[in-house]
Protein backbone atom coordinates (compact mmCIF):
# COMPACT_ATOMS: atom_id res chain seq x y z
CA UNK A 1 0.00 0.00 0.00
CA UNK A 2 1.19 3.50 -0.84
CA UNK A 3 -0.52 6.84 -1.23
CA UNK A 4 -0.43 9.09 -4.27
CA UNK A 5 -1.60 12.67 -4.61
CA UNK A 6 -1.41 15.18 -7.44
CA UNK A 7 -2.65 18.71 -7.97
CA UNK A 8 -2.77 20.72 -11.19
CA UNK A 9 -3.53 24.44 -10.94
CA UNK A 10 -5.93 26.11 -13.35
CA UNK A 11 -5.79 29.56 -11.72
CA UNK A 12 -3.01 31.86 -10.41
CA UNK A 13 -4.54 31.59 -6.91
CA UNK A 14 -4.13 27.81 -6.85
CA UNK A 15 -0.60 28.14 -8.25
CA UNK A 16 0.29 30.50 -5.39
CA UNK A 17 -1.18 28.11 -2.80
CA UNK A 18 -0.14 24.83 -4.41
CA UNK A 19 2.04 23.63 -1.51
CA UNK A 20 -0.50 24.69 1.11
CA UNK A 21 -3.15 22.70 -0.79
CA UNK A 22 -1.01 19.65 -1.53
CA UNK A 23 0.35 19.25 2.02
CA UNK A 24 -3.01 18.28 3.62
CA UNK A 25 -3.62 15.85 0.73
CA UNK A 26 -0.25 14.21 1.41
CA UNK A 27 -0.85 14.23 5.16
CA UNK A 28 -4.16 12.42 4.64
CA UNK A 29 -2.29 9.62 2.82
CA UNK A 30 0.11 9.24 5.77
CA UNK A 31 -1.40 5.97 6.95
CA UNK A 32 -1.21 4.47 3.45
CA UNK A 33 2.53 5.14 3.51
CA UNK A 34 4.30 5.88 6.78
CA UNK A 35 7.83 4.85 5.64
CA UNK A 36 8.80 7.81 3.50
CA UNK A 37 7.34 10.71 1.57
CA UNK A 38 8.21 12.86 -1.39
CA UNK A 39 6.96 15.51 -3.76
CA UNK A 40 7.73 16.94 -7.16
CA UNK A 41 6.89 20.59 -7.78
CA UNK A 42 7.00 22.32 -11.14
CA UNK A 43 7.84 26.00 -10.66
CA UNK A 44 10.12 28.88 -11.51
CA UNK A 45 11.16 27.59 -14.94
CA UNK A 46 14.70 28.66 -15.73
CA UNK A 47 15.58 30.52 -18.95
CA UNK A 48 16.76 28.66 -22.02
CA UNK A 49 20.34 27.48 -21.75
CA UNK A 50 20.05 26.94 -18.00
CA UNK A 51 19.47 23.77 -16.00
CA UNK A 52 17.82 23.42 -12.63
CA UNK A 53 19.01 20.56 -10.43
CA UNK A 54 17.61 19.30 -7.14
CA UNK A 55 20.47 17.80 -5.15
CA UNK A 56 20.58 15.82 -1.94
CA UNK A 57 23.28 15.05 0.61
CA UNK A 58 22.90 12.81 3.65
CA UNK A 59 24.73 15.38 5.80
CA UNK A 60 22.22 18.11 6.71
CA UNK A 61 25.12 20.54 7.21
CA UNK A 62 26.63 19.90 3.80
CA UNK A 63 28.28 23.04 2.36
CA UNK A 64 26.00 23.81 -0.58
CA UNK A 65 27.53 27.25 -1.13
CA UNK A 66 30.87 25.65 -1.98
CA UNK A 67 29.16 23.45 -4.57
CA UNK A 68 27.35 26.47 -5.97
CA UNK A 69 30.62 28.41 -6.18
CA UNK A 70 32.25 25.62 -8.13
CA UNK A 71 29.31 25.39 -10.51
CA UNK A 72 29.39 29.13 -11.01
CA UNK A 73 33.12 29.11 -11.74
CA UNK A 74 32.61 26.34 -14.28
CA UNK A 75 29.56 27.74 -16.07
CA UNK A 76 28.99 31.37 -15.09
CA UNK A 77 25.93 32.92 -13.52
CA UNK A 78 23.51 30.96 -11.37
CA UNK A 79 20.44 31.70 -9.32
CA UNK A 80 21.73 30.86 -5.89
CA UNK A 81 20.92 27.92 -3.69
CA UNK A 82 17.40 27.11 -2.50
CA UNK A 83 17.75 24.84 0.51
CA UNK A 84 14.99 22.62 1.86
CA UNK A 85 15.92 20.02 4.47
CA UNK A 86 18.95 18.15 3.15
CA UNK A 87 18.07 19.05 -0.44
CA UNK A 88 19.16 22.07 -2.43
CA UNK A 89 18.11 23.53 -5.76
CA UNK A 90 20.87 24.98 -7.93
CA UNK A 91 20.69 26.54 -11.37
CA UNK A 92 23.62 26.16 -13.75
CA UNK A 93 24.12 28.16 -16.92
CA UNK A 94 24.65 25.10 -19.07
CA UNK A 95 22.79 22.10 -20.44
CA UNK A 96 21.52 19.25 -18.29
CA UNK A 97 24.19 16.74 -19.30
CA UNK A 98 27.02 19.11 -18.44
CA UNK A 99 25.43 20.23 -15.17
CA UNK A 100 24.77 16.66 -14.00
CA UNK A 101 28.19 15.51 -15.18
CA UNK A 102 29.86 18.29 -13.25
CA UNK A 103 28.05 17.34 -10.01
CA UNK A 104 28.85 13.65 -10.46
CA UNK A 105 32.51 14.41 -11.10
CA UNK A 106 33.10 17.00 -8.38
CA UNK A 107 30.66 15.83 -5.73
CA UNK A 108 30.18 12.07 -6.09
CA UNK A 109 28.53 11.91 -2.67
CA UNK A 110 25.77 14.29 -3.77
CA UNK A 111 22.66 12.62 -5.24
CA UNK A 112 20.83 14.22 -8.14
CA UNK A 113 17.10 14.05 -7.44
CA UNK A 114 15.90 15.84 -10.55
CA UNK A 115 17.09 17.82 -13.55
CA UNK A 116 15.23 20.05 -15.97
CA UNK A 117 13.83 23.52 -16.36
CA UNK A 118 11.01 23.53 -13.81
CA UNK A 119 11.04 20.31 -11.79
CA UNK A 120 12.10 20.11 -8.13
CA UNK A 121 11.98 16.78 -6.30
CA UNK A 122 12.15 16.48 -2.52
CA UNK A 123 11.94 13.12 -0.76
CA UNK A 124 12.97 11.60 2.53
CA UNK A 125 12.36 8.63 4.82
CA UNK A 126 10.07 9.00 7.82
CA UNK A 127 6.49 10.01 8.47
CA UNK A 128 4.88 12.24 5.85
CA UNK A 129 3.86 14.85 8.46
CA UNK A 130 7.51 15.22 9.50
CA UNK A 131 8.53 15.48 5.86
CA UNK A 132 5.97 18.24 5.24
CA UNK A 133 7.43 20.21 8.14
CA UNK A 134 11.13 19.59 7.45
CA UNK A 135 10.83 20.55 3.81
CA UNK A 136 8.35 23.38 4.43
CA UNK A 137 6.08 21.99 1.71
CA UNK A 138 3.26 24.45 2.47
CA UNK A 139 5.43 27.36 1.32
CA UNK A 140 5.97 25.92 -2.16
CA UNK A 141 4.08 27.38 -5.09
CA UNK A 142 4.00 26.03 -8.62
CA UNK A 143 1.94 25.09 -11.65
CA UNK A 144 1.44 21.45 -10.63
CA UNK A 145 2.77 18.99 -8.10
CA UNK A 146 2.86 15.26 -7.31
CA UNK A 147 3.26 13.59 -3.95
CA UNK A 148 3.78 10.10 -2.59
CA UNK A 149 3.68 8.33 0.76
CA UNK A 150 5.44 4.98 0.76
CA UNK A 151 4.76 1.69 2.47
CA UNK A 152 7.77 -0.27 1.30
CA UNK A 153 7.26 -3.76 -0.13
CA UNK A 154 9.93 -4.33 -2.75
CA UNK A 155 13.10 -2.75 -1.41
CA UNK A 156 14.81 -0.88 1.42
CA UNK A 157 13.44 2.27 3.02
CA UNK A 158 16.01 4.84 1.92
CA UNK A 159 15.92 8.35 0.47
CA UNK A 160 16.90 6.98 -2.94
CA UNK A 161 14.16 4.36 -2.71
CA UNK A 162 11.50 6.99 -2.00
CA UNK A 163 9.23 8.45 -4.65
CA UNK A 164 9.04 10.45 -6.91
CA UNK A 165 11.60 8.90 -9.24
CA UNK A 166 13.06 11.07 -11.96
CA UNK A 167 12.53 9.61 -15.42
CA UNK A 168 14.37 12.25 -17.41
CA UNK A 169 14.46 16.00 -17.78
CA UNK A 170 11.39 17.52 -16.08
CA UNK A 171 9.84 14.05 -15.84
CA UNK A 172 9.04 11.96 -12.80
CA UNK A 173 6.80 9.15 -11.62
CA UNK A 174 5.08 8.09 -8.41
CA UNK A 175 3.71 4.57 -8.08
CA UNK A 176 1.28 2.60 -5.97
CA UNK A 177 1.58 -1.12 -6.54
CA UNK A 178 4.32 -3.63 -7.22
CA UNK A 179 5.94 -4.84 -10.41
CA UNK A 180 6.71 -8.53 -10.79
CA UNK A 181 9.05 -8.44 -13.79
CA UNK A 182 11.34 -5.68 -12.53
CA UNK A 183 14.43 -7.90 -12.21
CA UNK A 184 14.44 -9.02 -15.84
CA UNK A 185 13.44 -5.57 -17.04
CA UNK A 186 16.26 -4.00 -15.00
CA UNK A 187 18.82 -6.32 -16.63
CA UNK A 188 17.49 -5.43 -20.08
CA UNK A 189 17.62 -1.71 -19.32
CA UNK A 190 21.12 -1.96 -17.86
CA UNK A 191 22.24 -3.46 -21.15
CA UNK A 192 20.73 -0.37 -22.79
CA UNK A 193 22.85 1.85 -20.57
CA UNK A 194 20.21 2.90 -18.02
CA UNK A 195 21.73 3.21 -14.54
CA UNK A 196 19.95 2.32 -11.29
CA UNK A 197 20.63 3.49 -7.73
CA UNK A 198 18.44 0.97 -5.89
CA UNK A 199 16.75 -2.45 -6.16
CA UNK A 200 13.39 -0.70 -6.20
CA UNK A 201 10.73 -1.84 -8.69
CA UNK A 202 9.44 1.68 -9.35
CA UNK A 203 12.92 2.82 -10.29
CA UNK A 204 12.74 0.17 -13.03
CA UNK A 205 9.47 1.66 -14.29
CA UNK A 206 11.16 5.06 -14.23
CA UNK A 207 14.17 3.62 -16.08
CA UNK A 208 11.86 1.99 -18.61
CA UNK A 209 10.18 5.33 -19.34
CA UNK A 210 13.56 7.07 -19.52
CA UNK A 211 14.69 4.48 -22.07
CA UNK A 212 11.54 4.70 -24.22
CA UNK A 213 11.64 8.50 -24.25
CA UNK A 214 15.36 8.43 -25.07
CA UNK A 215 14.59 6.14 -28.01
CA UNK A 216 12.21 8.76 -29.37
CA UNK A 217 8.81 7.60 -28.10
CA UNK A 218 6.25 10.24 -27.15
CA UNK A 219 4.91 10.27 -23.60
CA UNK A 220 1.71 8.58 -24.77
CA UNK A 221 3.65 5.89 -26.63
CA UNK A 222 5.78 5.39 -23.54
CA UNK A 223 2.74 4.90 -21.34
CA UNK A 224 1.18 2.52 -23.87
CA UNK A 225 4.50 0.67 -23.74
CA UNK A 226 4.11 0.35 -19.96
CA UNK A 227 0.83 -1.51 -20.52
CA UNK A 228 2.66 -3.97 -22.78
CA UNK A 229 5.96 -4.41 -20.95
CA UNK A 230 5.32 -3.92 -17.24
CA UNK A 231 3.90 -6.90 -15.39
CA UNK A 232 2.29 -6.25 -12.04
CA UNK A 233 0.03 -3.81 -10.28
CA UNK A 234 0.29 -0.12 -10.68
CA UNK A 235 -1.39 3.19 -10.46
CA UNK A 236 1.11 5.68 -11.88
CA UNK A 237 1.04 9.44 -11.68
CA UNK A 238 3.54 10.88 -14.16
CA UNK A 239 4.74 14.46 -13.91
CA UNK A 240 5.79 16.35 -17.04
CA UNK A 241 7.05 19.88 -17.64
CA UNK A 242 3.53 21.08 -18.45
CA UNK A 243 1.20 18.76 -16.60
CA UNK A 244 0.58 15.26 -15.34
CA UNK A 245 -0.81 11.93 -16.52
CA UNK A 246 -2.51 9.02 -14.73
CA UNK A 247 -2.29 5.38 -15.75
CA UNK A 248 -3.64 2.23 -14.07
CA UNK A 249 -2.79 -1.33 -15.02
CA UNK A 250 -5.47 -3.37 -16.88
CA UNK A 251 -6.65 -5.11 -13.70
CA UNK A 252 -6.71 -1.87 -11.69
CA UNK A 253 -6.43 -3.29 -8.18
CA UNK A 254 -4.71 -0.18 -6.91
CA UNK A 255 -7.05 2.68 -6.18
CA UNK A 256 -7.26 6.06 -7.89
CA UNK A 257 -9.72 8.94 -7.80
CA UNK A 258 -9.76 11.98 -10.05
CA UNK A 259 -11.61 15.23 -9.43
CA UNK A 260 -11.85 18.43 -11.42
CA UNK A 261 -13.22 21.92 -10.83
CA UNK A 262 -12.73 25.22 -12.69
CA UNK A 263 -9.81 25.89 -10.31
CA UNK A 264 -7.90 22.60 -10.19
CA UNK A 265 -7.52 18.97 -11.20
CA UNK A 266 -6.68 16.58 -8.38
CA UNK A 267 -5.66 12.93 -8.30
CA UNK A 268 -5.39 10.80 -5.18
CA UNK A 269 -5.37 7.20 -4.05
CA UNK A 270 -8.43 7.94 -1.96
CA UNK A 271 -11.12 10.59 -1.99
CA UNK A 272 -10.32 11.70 1.56
CA UNK A 273 -7.22 13.47 0.24
CA UNK A 274 -9.29 15.34 -2.33
CA UNK A 275 -11.85 16.17 0.38
CA UNK A 276 -9.26 18.50 1.95
CA UNK A 277 -9.39 20.80 -1.11
CA UNK A 278 -11.65 23.85 -1.29
CA UNK A 279 -14.61 23.09 -3.56
CA UNK A 280 -14.09 19.30 -3.38
CA UNK A 281 -17.74 18.57 -2.65
CA UNK A 282 -18.84 20.21 -5.88
CA UNK A 283 -16.01 18.77 -7.99
CA UNK A 284 -16.67 16.33 -10.82
CA UNK A 285 -15.28 13.19 -9.24
CA UNK A 286 -14.63 9.86 -10.95
CA UNK A 287 -12.51 6.75 -10.95
CA UNK A 288 -10.06 6.46 -13.84
CA UNK A 289 -10.71 3.37 -15.98
CA UNK A 290 -8.06 0.65 -16.23
CA UNK A 291 -5.43 0.76 -18.99
CA UNK A 292 -6.48 4.27 -19.96
CA UNK A 293 -4.25 7.33 -20.09
CA UNK A 294 -5.60 10.51 -18.54
CA UNK A 295 -3.55 13.67 -18.91
CA UNK A 296 -3.70 17.39 -18.30
CA UNK A 297 -1.39 20.00 -19.75
CA UNK A 298 -0.91 23.65 -19.11
CA UNK A 299 -1.92 25.61 -22.19
CA UNK A 300 1.21 27.02 -23.73
CA UNK A 301 0.97 30.81 -23.86
CA UNK B 1 -43.66 7.52 12.58
CA UNK B 2 -40.49 9.48 13.08
CA UNK B 3 -40.70 12.53 15.28
CA UNK B 4 -38.13 15.29 15.70
CA UNK B 5 -36.82 13.77 18.92
CA UNK B 6 -36.04 10.54 17.11
CA UNK B 7 -33.50 12.21 14.84
CA UNK B 8 -29.87 11.94 15.77
CA UNK B 9 -27.50 14.21 13.84
CA UNK B 10 -23.83 13.31 14.02
CA UNK B 11 -21.28 15.72 12.58
CA UNK B 12 -18.03 13.92 11.86
CA UNK B 13 -16.23 17.26 11.95
CA UNK B 14 -16.65 17.04 15.75
CA UNK B 15 -17.52 13.40 16.51
CA UNK B 16 -15.10 10.55 15.82
CA UNK B 17 -15.99 7.71 13.50
CA UNK B 18 -15.44 5.22 16.34
CA UNK B 19 -17.96 7.06 18.49
CA UNK B 20 -20.45 7.14 15.62
CA UNK B 21 -20.22 3.39 15.09
CA UNK B 22 -20.35 2.68 18.82
CA UNK B 23 -23.47 4.79 19.25
CA UNK B 24 -25.15 2.97 16.36
CA UNK B 25 -24.22 -0.37 17.87
CA UNK B 26 -25.42 0.69 21.33
CA UNK B 27 -28.70 1.99 19.91
CA UNK B 28 -29.26 -1.36 18.19
CA UNK B 29 -28.86 -3.19 21.51
CA UNK B 30 -30.41 -0.76 23.95
CA UNK B 31 -32.84 1.19 21.78
CA UNK B 32 -32.49 4.77 20.67
CA UNK B 33 -33.18 7.08 17.75
CA UNK B 34 -34.37 5.43 14.58
CA UNK B 35 -33.37 8.16 12.18
CA UNK B 36 -29.71 9.19 11.90
CA UNK B 37 -28.10 11.88 9.81
CA UNK B 38 -24.33 11.85 9.39
CA UNK B 39 -22.61 15.02 8.26
CA UNK B 40 -19.11 15.73 6.88
CA UNK B 41 -17.99 12.19 5.98
CA UNK B 42 -15.20 13.64 3.78
CA UNK B 43 -14.20 10.27 2.41
CA UNK B 44 -13.71 8.62 5.82
CA UNK B 45 -13.55 4.82 5.90
CA UNK B 46 -15.78 2.32 7.71
CA UNK B 47 -18.72 4.61 8.42
CA UNK B 48 -21.89 2.99 9.79
CA UNK B 49 -20.45 -0.52 9.71
CA UNK B 50 -21.72 -3.62 11.49
CA UNK B 51 -25.16 -2.18 12.22
CA UNK B 52 -27.75 -4.60 13.53
CA UNK B 53 -30.87 -2.46 13.86
CA UNK B 54 -33.73 -1.16 11.73
CA UNK B 55 -32.45 2.41 11.45
CA UNK B 56 -32.83 4.92 8.67
CA UNK B 57 -29.42 6.47 8.14
CA UNK B 58 -28.54 9.25 5.77
CA UNK B 59 -24.90 10.15 5.06
CA UNK B 60 -24.47 13.60 3.55
CA UNK B 61 -21.43 13.50 1.27
CA UNK B 62 -18.79 11.21 -0.25
CA UNK B 63 -17.59 8.27 1.84
CA UNK B 64 -14.41 6.17 1.95
CA UNK B 65 -13.89 2.41 2.08
CA UNK B 66 -16.33 -0.21 3.42
CA UNK B 67 -19.23 2.15 4.14
CA UNK B 68 -22.15 0.29 5.72
CA UNK B 69 -20.27 -2.99 5.64
CA UNK B 70 -21.95 -6.03 7.19
CA UNK B 71 -25.22 -4.11 7.40
CA UNK B 72 -28.22 -5.85 8.96
CA UNK B 73 -31.73 -4.39 8.86
CA UNK B 74 -30.75 -0.72 8.49
CA UNK B 75 -31.67 1.40 5.47
CA UNK B 76 -28.69 3.56 4.61
CA UNK B 77 -28.57 6.29 2.01
CA UNK B 78 -25.30 7.88 0.92
CA UNK B 79 -25.89 11.23 -0.75
CA UNK B 80 -22.67 11.16 -2.71
CA UNK B 81 -20.08 8.71 -4.00
CA UNK B 82 -18.91 5.70 -2.02
CA UNK B 83 -15.37 4.29 -1.90
CA UNK B 84 -14.10 0.73 -2.25
CA UNK B 85 -16.23 -2.07 -0.81
CA UNK B 86 -19.41 -0.19 0.02
CA UNK B 87 -21.91 -2.60 1.61
CA UNK B 88 -19.40 -5.45 1.73
CA UNK B 89 -21.01 -8.53 3.23
CA UNK B 90 -24.39 -6.85 3.62
CA UNK B 91 -26.81 -9.26 5.33
CA UNK B 92 -30.15 -7.44 4.99
CA UNK B 93 -31.69 -3.97 4.84
CA UNK B 94 -30.68 -1.62 2.04
CA UNK B 95 -27.95 0.76 0.90
CA UNK B 96 -28.66 3.48 -1.63
CA UNK B 97 -25.74 5.38 -3.17
CA UNK B 98 -26.88 8.45 -5.06
CA UNK B 99 -23.54 8.93 -6.81
CA UNK B 100 -20.98 6.40 -8.04
CA UNK B 101 -19.61 3.39 -6.18
CA UNK B 102 -15.95 2.40 -6.35
CA UNK B 103 -14.56 -1.13 -6.70
CA UNK B 104 -16.05 -4.23 -5.09
CA UNK B 105 -19.46 -2.73 -4.37
CA UNK B 106 -21.50 -5.15 -2.18
CA UNK B 107 -18.68 -7.70 -2.25
CA UNK B 108 -19.68 -11.05 -0.67
CA UNK B 109 -23.12 -9.59 0.17
CA UNK B 110 -25.46 -12.21 1.61
CA UNK B 111 -28.80 -10.39 1.45
CA UNK B 112 -30.53 -7.03 1.29
CA UNK B 113 -30.62 -4.51 -1.56
CA UNK B 114 -27.86 -2.21 -2.82
CA UNK B 115 -28.81 0.52 -5.30
CA UNK B 116 -26.26 2.69 -7.12
CA UNK B 117 -27.76 5.64 -9.00
CA UNK B 118 -24.50 6.27 -10.90
CA UNK B 119 -21.83 3.83 -12.03
CA UNK B 120 -20.12 1.09 -10.06
CA UNK B 121 -16.53 0.37 -11.01
CA UNK B 122 -14.71 -2.95 -11.26
CA UNK B 123 -15.64 -6.12 -9.38
CA UNK B 124 -19.13 -4.99 -8.46
CA UNK B 125 -20.80 -7.88 -6.60
CA UNK B 126 -17.62 -9.96 -6.42
CA UNK B 127 -18.38 -13.24 -4.67
CA UNK B 128 -21.94 -12.11 -3.95
CA UNK B 129 -23.93 -14.64 -1.95
CA UNK B 130 -27.54 -13.50 -2.11
CA UNK B 131 -27.50 -9.71 -2.16
CA UNK B 132 -29.58 -7.93 -4.81
CA UNK B 133 -27.73 -5.11 -6.58
CA UNK B 134 -29.20 -2.56 -8.98
CA UNK B 135 -26.75 -0.25 -10.75
CA UNK B 136 -28.49 2.43 -12.81
CA UNK B 137 -25.31 3.27 -14.71
CA UNK B 138 -22.44 1.04 -15.85
CA UNK B 139 -20.37 -1.56 -14.01
CA UNK B 140 -16.63 -2.07 -14.47
CA UNK B 141 -14.65 -5.17 -15.38
CA UNK B 142 -14.91 -8.47 -13.51
CA UNK B 143 -18.28 -7.66 -12.00
CA UNK B 144 -20.08 -10.61 -10.38
CA UNK B 145 -16.78 -12.52 -10.33
CA UNK B 146 -17.42 -15.87 -8.60
CA UNK B 147 -20.95 -14.73 -7.84
CA UNK B 148 -22.79 -17.48 -5.96
CA UNK B 149 -26.38 -16.32 -5.61
CA UNK B 150 -28.47 -13.16 -5.65
CA UNK B 151 -29.14 -10.72 -8.49
CA UNK B 152 -27.09 -8.09 -10.30
CA UNK B 153 -29.04 -5.63 -12.45
CA UNK B 154 -27.07 -3.26 -14.69
CA UNK B 155 -29.10 -0.59 -16.45
CA UNK B 156 -26.08 0.64 -18.41
CA UNK B 157 -23.13 -1.30 -19.84
CA UNK B 158 -20.95 -3.97 -18.25
CA UNK B 159 -17.16 -4.12 -18.51
CA UNK B 160 -14.99 -7.06 -19.51
CA UNK B 161 -15.18 -10.55 -17.94
CA UNK B 162 -18.70 -10.19 -16.58
CA UNK B 163 -19.69 -13.08 -14.30
CA UNK B 164 -16.36 -14.88 -14.53
CA UNK B 165 -16.52 -18.26 -12.73
CA UNK B 166 -20.13 -17.58 -11.80
CA UNK B 167 -22.26 -20.02 -9.79
CA UNK B 168 -25.99 -19.29 -9.56
CA UNK B 169 -26.41 -15.51 -9.60
CA UNK B 170 -28.86 -13.92 -12.06
CA UNK B 171 -27.31 -11.07 -14.03
CA UNK B 172 -29.43 -8.66 -16.07
CA UNK B 173 -27.78 -6.07 -18.34
CA UNK B 174 -29.63 -3.49 -20.42
CA UNK B 175 -26.66 -2.13 -22.38
CA UNK B 176 -23.66 -3.78 -23.95
CA UNK B 177 -21.37 -6.32 -22.33
CA UNK B 178 -17.73 -5.83 -23.21
CA UNK B 179 -17.03 -9.49 -22.60
CA UNK B 180 -18.34 -12.48 -20.65
CA UNK B 181 -16.07 -14.27 -18.18
CA UNK B 182 -15.40 -18.00 -18.02
CA UNK B 183 -18.59 -20.06 -17.81
CA UNK B 184 -20.90 -17.03 -18.03
CA UNK B 185 -23.41 -17.18 -20.89
CA UNK B 186 -26.51 -15.39 -22.11
CA UNK B 187 -29.67 -17.15 -20.97
CA UNK B 188 -33.36 -17.01 -21.67
CA UNK B 189 -35.43 -14.37 -19.87
CA UNK B 190 -38.27 -16.49 -18.48
CA UNK B 191 -41.39 -15.30 -16.65
CA UNK B 192 -39.76 -15.87 -13.30
CA UNK B 193 -36.88 -13.62 -14.34
CA UNK B 194 -39.19 -10.94 -15.72
CA UNK B 195 -40.96 -10.80 -12.38
CA UNK B 196 -37.72 -10.72 -10.44
CA UNK B 197 -36.25 -7.97 -12.65
CA UNK B 198 -39.47 -5.95 -12.62
CA UNK B 199 -39.60 -6.12 -8.81
CA UNK B 200 -36.00 -4.90 -8.50
CA UNK B 201 -36.34 -2.10 -11.07
CA UNK B 202 -39.36 -0.87 -9.16
CA UNK B 203 -37.67 -1.18 -5.78
CA UNK B 204 -34.70 0.79 -7.08
CA UNK B 205 -36.80 3.40 -8.85
CA UNK B 206 -34.97 2.63 -12.06
CA UNK B 207 -36.36 4.08 -15.27
CA UNK B 208 -36.00 0.99 -17.42
CA UNK B 209 -38.21 -1.67 -18.94
CA UNK B 210 -37.84 -5.39 -18.33
CA UNK B 211 -37.80 -6.22 -22.04
CA UNK B 212 -34.76 -4.04 -22.63
CA UNK B 213 -32.56 -6.41 -20.62
CA UNK B 214 -30.69 -9.57 -21.43
CA UNK B 215 -30.04 -12.22 -18.81
CA UNK B 216 -26.68 -13.85 -18.14
CA UNK B 217 -25.86 -16.74 -15.88
CA UNK B 218 -23.79 -19.83 -15.33
CA UNK B 219 -23.28 -22.43 -18.07
CA UNK B 220 -22.55 -24.79 -15.14
CA UNK B 221 -19.61 -26.34 -16.94
CA UNK B 222 -17.00 -25.07 -14.53
CA UNK B 223 -18.22 -25.83 -11.04
CA UNK B 224 -20.29 -28.97 -11.40
CA UNK B 225 -18.78 -32.41 -11.26
CA UNK B 226 -18.37 -34.00 -14.65
CA UNK B 227 -19.32 -37.69 -14.54
CA UNK B 228 -16.81 -38.39 -17.30
CA UNK B 229 -14.10 -37.68 -14.74
CA UNK B 230 -15.35 -40.28 -12.23
CA UNK B 231 -12.59 -42.63 -13.30
CA UNK B 232 -9.97 -40.20 -12.02
CA UNK B 233 -10.85 -41.12 -8.41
Amino acid sequence: MCGIVGLFAKTPEVEANLGAMLAPMLHEMGDRGPDSAGVAFYRDAVPAGHTKLTLQHDDPDFDWSALRKGLKEAYGADKGVGRRGNHAVVVAHTDANAAQGWVEEHHPDVKIMSAGEAIEIYKETGRPEAFIETFDITSLYGTHALGHTRMATESKVTTAGSHPFSTGLDLCIVHNGSLSNHASLRRMLQREGIRFQTLNDTEVAAGYMMWRLREGATLNETLEGCLEDLDGFYTFLIGTRDGFAVLRDPIACKPAVLAETDEWVAMASEYRSIATLPGAEKARTWEPAPATIYSWEKEKV
Amino acid sequence: MTTATDIEVIDLAVTSRRELNQRLHDAAKQGGPTYWRILNPKGAHALAVGIDGAFDIEIEGHTGYYTAGMNKLAHIRINGNAGVGVGENIMSGSIHITGNASQACAATGCGGLVVVDGDASSRCGISMKGVEIVVKGDVGHMSAFMAQSGVLVVCGDAGDSLGDSIYETHIYVRGTVEGLGADCVEKELKDFHRQELGRLLEAAGADAKVDEFKRYGSARRLYTFNIDNAGEY
